[in-house]
C-alpha cells in the first residue's frame, strides 16, 4: 500500500472514531484535520512511517476509551454495592 | 461444531440522559441516539470468540424491533457474526413487546436454525428487565447458564463461571444450551470502519412474528413511567447543636 493510501485510511478511520468522541465531534475533527496538516510538507518516508505507526496507536488508545468509558458507566450503574 | 445464535437489541445509548414524557406513558426515544444493548455487544464477542476458537462453526445474529433494528444487527455482524436475522415488529405491538415475546421468538430461531448455544446480554439497559436468557432456556426446555463471567466448552458439555452475589459459581452443563452475558465476560471489540463496510454484504433475512408462529399480544400494562425522585437540597448549619437537634427531629439519633 501506498503511503498516500494509507494515510488516507487511518484519517477516515480516525474521523469515524471522533464520532463518539466524549467532547464532540467538531472538537474531535479540527484537531485531527491539524495534526495531519502540520505534517503535510513531510517527505521522508521513514518519518511518515513512523508517523503512521504513531497515528494507528492513537486508533487502538481510543478505541480503549470508549471501552473503559461504557465500562465504567455500566459498572457504577449495576454494580454499586459491590464495591 | 456448534451453531451459536445470539440475541441483540437496540436500546438508548448508554450515554444519553433519558427524558421521560410528560403524559408518563415511556420515555422521550424521538430523535435520539440509539446503539446495541452493552451487554449483548459482550454476548456478540462471546461468540465470535467462539468462532475464531474453532468452537462455533456459525454465528447467527437475532434483533426483534423496528426496521432500525438492522442497525445493531450490522453492527453485529461487523463484529464478526456470519449472518443476522431481523425479526420486524412495529407500532403498537413494538410498544409493548415484552421479554415473554423475545424468549419464544428467540426459542423458535433456536430450533429452526439447530443452534447448539443461544447467548444473550444479561439484561438490555432500557428494560432492565433480565429475564429473556431465562424464559427462552424454559421454553426450549434446555440448560441455562446465567450472568456468565466465563464460559469454557468441553467435550459434549460447557463449564460455564457465573458472578453470584459475593462470589463465583462454577457449573457444567450439557449442550444444547442458553447463556446470559454478565459485564466481566469480556471486552467487546469495536466495529471498524472497513468491516462496517463488509458488513454491509452479509446477509440479513426478514422475519415477522407470525411467520414463526409467535403471538405478540401484550401480557402486562405499563401503568405510568416516572423519573427517579431528585435529591433533596442539603442545610447549612451554624453549630454542633442545630446539627444534634436536626438529627433528633429527623430521627436519626
Amino acid at each position: 500500500m501506498s503511503h498516500r493510501k494509507q494515510v488516507i485510511d487511518l484519517y477516515k478511520t480516525l474521523l469515524h472514531l471522533g464520532k463518539e468522541y466524549p467532547s464532540g465531534y467538531e472538537y474531535f475533527r479540527s484537531r485531527l484535520h491539524n495534526a495531519f496538516m502540520k505534517n503535510k510538507d513531510v517527505t521522508d518516508s521513514e518519518k511518515i512511517e513512523k508517523m503512521i505507526g504513531h497515528g494507528q496507536y492513537i486508533v487502538k488508545e481510543v478505541e480503549a476509551l470508549y471501552m473503559l468509558k461504557k465500562y465504567r458507566t455500566l459498572k457504577r450503574r449495576y454494580y454499586r454495592d459491590n464495591q | 461444531m456448534a451453531r451459536v445464535l445470539v440475541g441483540v437489541k437496540r436500546v438508548i445509548d448508554y450515554a444519553v440522559k433519558i427524558r421521560v414524557k410528560p403524559d408518563k406513558t415511556g420515555v422521550v426515544t424521538d430523535g435520539v441516539k440509539h446503539s446495541m444493548n452493552p451487554f449483548d455487544e459482550i454476548a456478540v464477542e462471546e461468540a465470535v470468540r467462539l468462532k475464531e476458537k474453532k468452537i462455533a462453526s456459525e454465528v447467527i445474529a437475532v434483533s426483534c424491533g423496528p426496521a432500525q433494528s438492522q442497525e445493531v444487527l450490522r453492527t453485529a455482524l461487523a463484529m464478526g457474526v456470519d449472518k443476522g436475522i431481523h425479526v420486524e415488529i412495529t407500532g403498537a405491538e413494538y410498544d409493548t413487546l415484552q421479554p415473554i415475546h423475545v424468549s419464544k421468538i428467540l426459542a423458535k430461531l433456536a430450533e429452526k436454525e439447530k443452534a447448539d448455544l443461544v447467548i444473550v446480554g444479561k439484561q438490555a439497559i432500557d428494560d432492565d428487565s433480565n429475564q429473556t436468557a431465562q424464559m427462552t432456556a424454559a421454553y426450549l426446555d434446555w440448560p441455562q447458564a446465567t450472568f456468565a463471567s466465563k464460559i469454557e466448552k468441553g467435550d459434549k458439555d460447557i463449564t460455564v463461571t457465573r458472578e453470584v452475589d459475593g462470589g463465583l459459581e462454577t457449573i457444567k452443563c450439557k449442550m444444547p444450551a442458553v447463556i446470559s452475558a454478565d459485564l466481566r465476560l469480556n471486552e467487546p471489540r469495536y466495529a471498524t470502519l472497513p468491516n462496517i463496510m463488509k458488513a454491509k454484504k452479509k446477509p440479513i433475512t426478514k422475519l415477522t412474528p407470525k411467520d414463526l408462529g409467535v403471538d405478540c399480544a401484550p401480557r402486562i400494562q405499563v401503568v405510568s413511567v416516572e423519573d427517579p425522585p431528585t435529591r433533596q437540597a442539603g442545610v447549612v448549619l451554624p453549630d454542633v447543636d442545630a446539627l444534634v437537634g436536626k438529627l433528633k427531629e429527623g430521627g436519626h439519633v
